[in-house]
C-alpha cells in the first residue's frame, strides 16, 4: 500500500468522523458554526505557512553562517601563515632584519680569584664572537678577546684576534676555510667556553704543551662521514720559538698570534676524530713544522707534535684524558732539554641534575715537562679537585683546589681558585 | 722537504678554489636530509593523514616556555595524526641557525626522531642516527623532562641541547593533541 492510499483512507475516515461529529455539534448552539470553523482552519493554515517560511529562512541563514565561519577560518589560517612568513623572513622590520639575522653576536667570559702564595683577582677573558652568514654555504667567523681586562703599554692584558676566517660548505660532508683559525689539536683549543670544562683555570698540559689557545693563519679542510669520523688537514703559519734565554725553544713562547708573523716556515696539521658513539670522542692530531726558529739559526729546528685525547660522557660520568708530545730536531734544543716536551692528564668527573641546576665534581692529575730531554728532573705535576655548578647551561660557577708538585719543590703551593663564567 | 708558507698556502688556496668552483654551482641552499613530506609519509606507512593544527593558546604557553626557555615562534603547529600516533615537524636554534627535526610520538613515547634540515656548521654529529637513535622510547616526565639520559657529543653541546628540547616539546604537544 502506497503512502498516498494510506492518506486517502485516513482522510475518508476523518471526513466520516467529522460528519458524525459535525451533526452532533450542530445540535449544540454554543459551538462555532461550520463557516467559523473553516475560517479558524484557514487562519491556522496561514500561521503554519508563515512558520514554515521562517524555518526556511533560518535554515538558509544557518548554512550561510557555516559558510562564513569556514571562510573566516581560512582567512585566519592565511593570516597566521602570512604573519609567520613575514616574521621569519624579517620583512617585519622593512627587510633589514634578514641581513641582521644572518649576523650573529656571541661571547663568553670568565672572572677568576686565585688564592695561593699570592692572591689575585682577574677578569681573565672577555670574548666577543661576530659571525656573518653571506648565504647558507659561505660564512665569516671571528673572535676578539680582551685578556686580563686592561690592555696597553705596561698593562697586564692584551686584545687579540683569535679567529677570523671565511668558511665554505662544499657539500654535505666537506668544508674549507681560510683565514685565522684555531689549530685543530687537543680538547680545549677549539672548544673552551668556561661552561664546557672543569676547573677555574685551563689545565696546564694543554696550556704549556699544545699550547692552547693557539691560532694560526692559513687554509684548512674538513671531511666528515656518516659513521662519525671527521678528518682535518690544515696548512698554516708556524711557531717562532725563542732560541736563547730561559724560554729557549719553549713551545708556548713560540706563538706569534699571527701579528706580522714570521712566515718563512709554515706547518701542516692533520687530525682524525671519532664521535660515532654518543658520549665518546677520541682524537689524534699530528703536526710538522720545518723550522720553529724561522730561519734565524744556521740549522733548521724542525718540530713534530703528536697528541691523542679521549672525552667520554656516559650518564653523569665523565672522563677526559690527553697526551701530547713535541720532538724538536737540530742540536740547539738539546742544550736545555727542550728537544723533548710532553704532557698528559686524566680527569674523571661526575655531573648530576638538581632542582636548582646541575652540579659536577672532578679530579685531575696532570704532568708536563717542557725540558724532558734534559738529564735533570724538570717534570711538574698537579693534582686538582673541585666542582662546577651550572644554574643554567650557559652560566657556571667553579671552585677548585690545586696541589702542586714542581720539580723545584721550593715553588710548591696549594691554590684555591674560584671563578664564574658564561657564554651566549 | 721545503715547506715554505707562501708556496704551501698559495698551492692549498688554489686547490680549495678549484674545488669550490667545481662544486658550488649546483649546491643546494641548505642540507636537506629528508624532505618533511617524505618524513610524514614514511611515518604513516606511506599514507599521510590530513594535517591537523594545534593552536599555541595562552594555556599552553607557560609549559612550552618551560621546555624551550622561550616562546614557540609560531601561532600554531601543524601535525599529522592517526589513532595514537602523531608526527611533528619542529624547529629550534642550535647555536645560530634553526635545526628542522621530524618527530613521531606513539602512546606518549618517541618512536622516531630525525634531523631533516641542518644549517649549522658545527655539531654535525647530531644529524646522524648514532646520535638520534637515543631518543627512541623516551617519555615525558611530570616535570616535562625526558625520562632517559641522552649522551651528548663533545663540542656539539648546543645542537644536542636543541634536539633534547624538541624531543620534550613533541611529547608535550602530543599530549595536548590527544586530549
Amino acid at each position: 500500500m502506497t503512502k498516498n492510499q494510506n492518506w486517502k483512507r485516513l482522510a475518508a475516515a476523518g471526513i466520516a468522523s467529522l460528519t458524525v461529529f459535525g451533526s452532533s455539534l450542530a445540535a449544540q448552539d454554543e459551538l462555532p458554526s461550520r463557516e467559523e470553523m473553516w475560517a479558524i482552519i484557514q487562519k491556522q493554515q496561514e500561521q503554519i505557512n508563515a512558520l514554515l517560511e521562517r524555518v526556511d529562512t533560518t535554515e538558509t541563514k544557518l548554512v550561510e553562517t557555516e559558510q562564513e565561519i569556514e571562510v573566516t577560518a581560512g582567512k585566519v589560517e592565511t593570516t597566521a601563515s602570512f604573519v609567520e612568513g613575514y616574521v621569519s623572513s624579517g620583512a617585519a622590520s622593512g627587510g633589514s632584519a634578514s641581513a641582521a639575522e644572518r649576523t650573529h653576536l656571541g661571547g663568553y667570559g670568565e672572572l677568576h680569584y686565585n688564592f695561593g702564595k699570592a692572591d689575585s683577582a682577574d677578569f681573565h677573558r672577555w670574548v666577543l664572537f661576530l659571525d656573518h652568514a653571506f648565504n647558507d654555504d659561505i660564512r665569516f667567523v671571528s673572535e676578539v678577546e680582551l685578556e686580563h681586562s686592561i690592555a696597553g703599554d705596561g698593562q697586564p692584558g692584551e686584545i687579540e684576534l683569535e679567529q677570523a676566517y671565511v668558511e665554505f660548505d662544499l657539500n654535505d660532508t666537506d668544508t674549507a676555510k681560510a683565514g685565522i683559525f684555531l689549530v685543530p689539536v687537543g680538547i680545549l683549543n677549539e672548544t673552551h667556553e668556561p661552561a664546557t670544562f672543569y676547573g677555574v683555570e685551563r689545565n696546564n698540559v694543554e696550556k704549556n704543551i699544545i699550547p692552547t689557545t693557539w691560532w694560526e693563519g692559513g687554509v684548512a679542510y674538513r671531511h666528515t662521514n656518516d659513521s662519525g669520523w671527521a678528518f682535518d688537514a690544515a696548512a698554516h703559519t708556524g711557531l717562532f720559538a725563542p732560541t736563547s734565554g730561559s724560554k729557549a725553544f719553549n713551545i708556548r713562547s713560540g706563538r706569534q698570534k699571527v701579528g706580522s708573523a714570521e712566515a718563512s716556515d709554515g706547518a701542516i696539521t692533520t687530525r682524525a676524530t671519532y664521535s660515532g658513539t654518543p658520549g665518546l670522542q677520541v682524537g689524534f692530531s699530528a703536526q710538522y713544522q720545518t723550522d720553529i726558529a724561522q730561519g734565524t739559526l744556521a740549522e733548521s729546528i724542525d718540530a713534530t707534535l703528536v697528541s691523542a685525547h679521549a672525552d667520554y660522557q656516559r650518564g653523569g660520568f665523565g672522563l677526559r684524558a690527553l697526551y701530547a708530545r713535541w720532538d724538536l730536531g737540530g742540536a740547539a734544543p738539546g742544550i736545555n732539554g727542550a728537544d723533548e716536551q710532553f704532557g698528559y692528564y686524566i680527569e674523571p668527573s661526575y655531573r648530576f641534575a638538581t632542582e636548582a641546576g646541575d652540579v659536577g665534581f672532578f679530579a685531575r692529575y696532570s704532568v708536563y715537562d717542557n725540558y724532558a730531554g734534559s738529564a735533570s728532573n724538570t717534570e711538574d705535576a698537579f693534582f686538582d679537585i673541585g666542582m662546577n655548578y651550572w644554574p643554567i647551561e650557559n652560566v657556571v660557577f667553579k671552585w677548585d683546589v690545586q696541589f702542586t708538585d714542581y720539580a723545584n719543590s721550593a715553588k710548591d703551593e696549594e691554590i684555591i681558585n674560584i671563578g664564574v663564567g658564561y657564554h651566549f | 722537504m721545503n715547506l715554505n708558507t707562501p708556496r704551501l698556502t698559495s698551492l692549498a688556496l688554489a686547490a680549495a678554489m678549484a674545488f669550490a668552483y667545481s662544486t658550488f654551482g649546483d649546491t643546494p641552499d641548505e642540507e636537506v636530509y629528508l624532505a618533511p613530506e617524505s618524513f610524514v609519509a614514511e611515518s604513516f606507512d606511506g599514507a599521510s593523514p590530513k594535517p591537523s593544527v594545534l593552536w599555541i593558546t595562552n594555556e599552553l604557553k607557560p609549559d612550552i616556555q618551560k621546555i624551550l626557555g622561550h616562546d614557540y615562534p609560531a601561532l600554531r603547529v601543524r601535525y599529522w595524526k592517526d589513532k595514537e600516533r602523531t608526527a611533528w615537524i619542529l624547529e629550534e636554534i642550535g647555536k645560530v641557525k634553526p635545526i628542522t627535526v621530524g618527530i613521531v610520538v606513539e602512546d606518549g613515547r618517541i618512536t622516531r626522531l630525525k634531523v631533516l634540515i641542518y644549517r649549522e656548521s658545527h655539531g654535525w654529529e647530531v644529524k646522524h642516527s648514532f646520535f638520534t637513535n637515543q631518543f627512541t622510547d623516551a617519555e615525558l616526565t611530570e616535570k616535562l623532562r625526558l625520562n632517559k639520559n641522552i649522551d651528548g657529543i663533545s663540542g656539539a653541546t648546543l645542537s644536542v641541547n636543541a634536539l633534547k628540547r624538541l624531543g620534550r616539546l613533541a611529547l608535550f604537544l602530543h599530549q595536548q593533541a590527544l586530549r
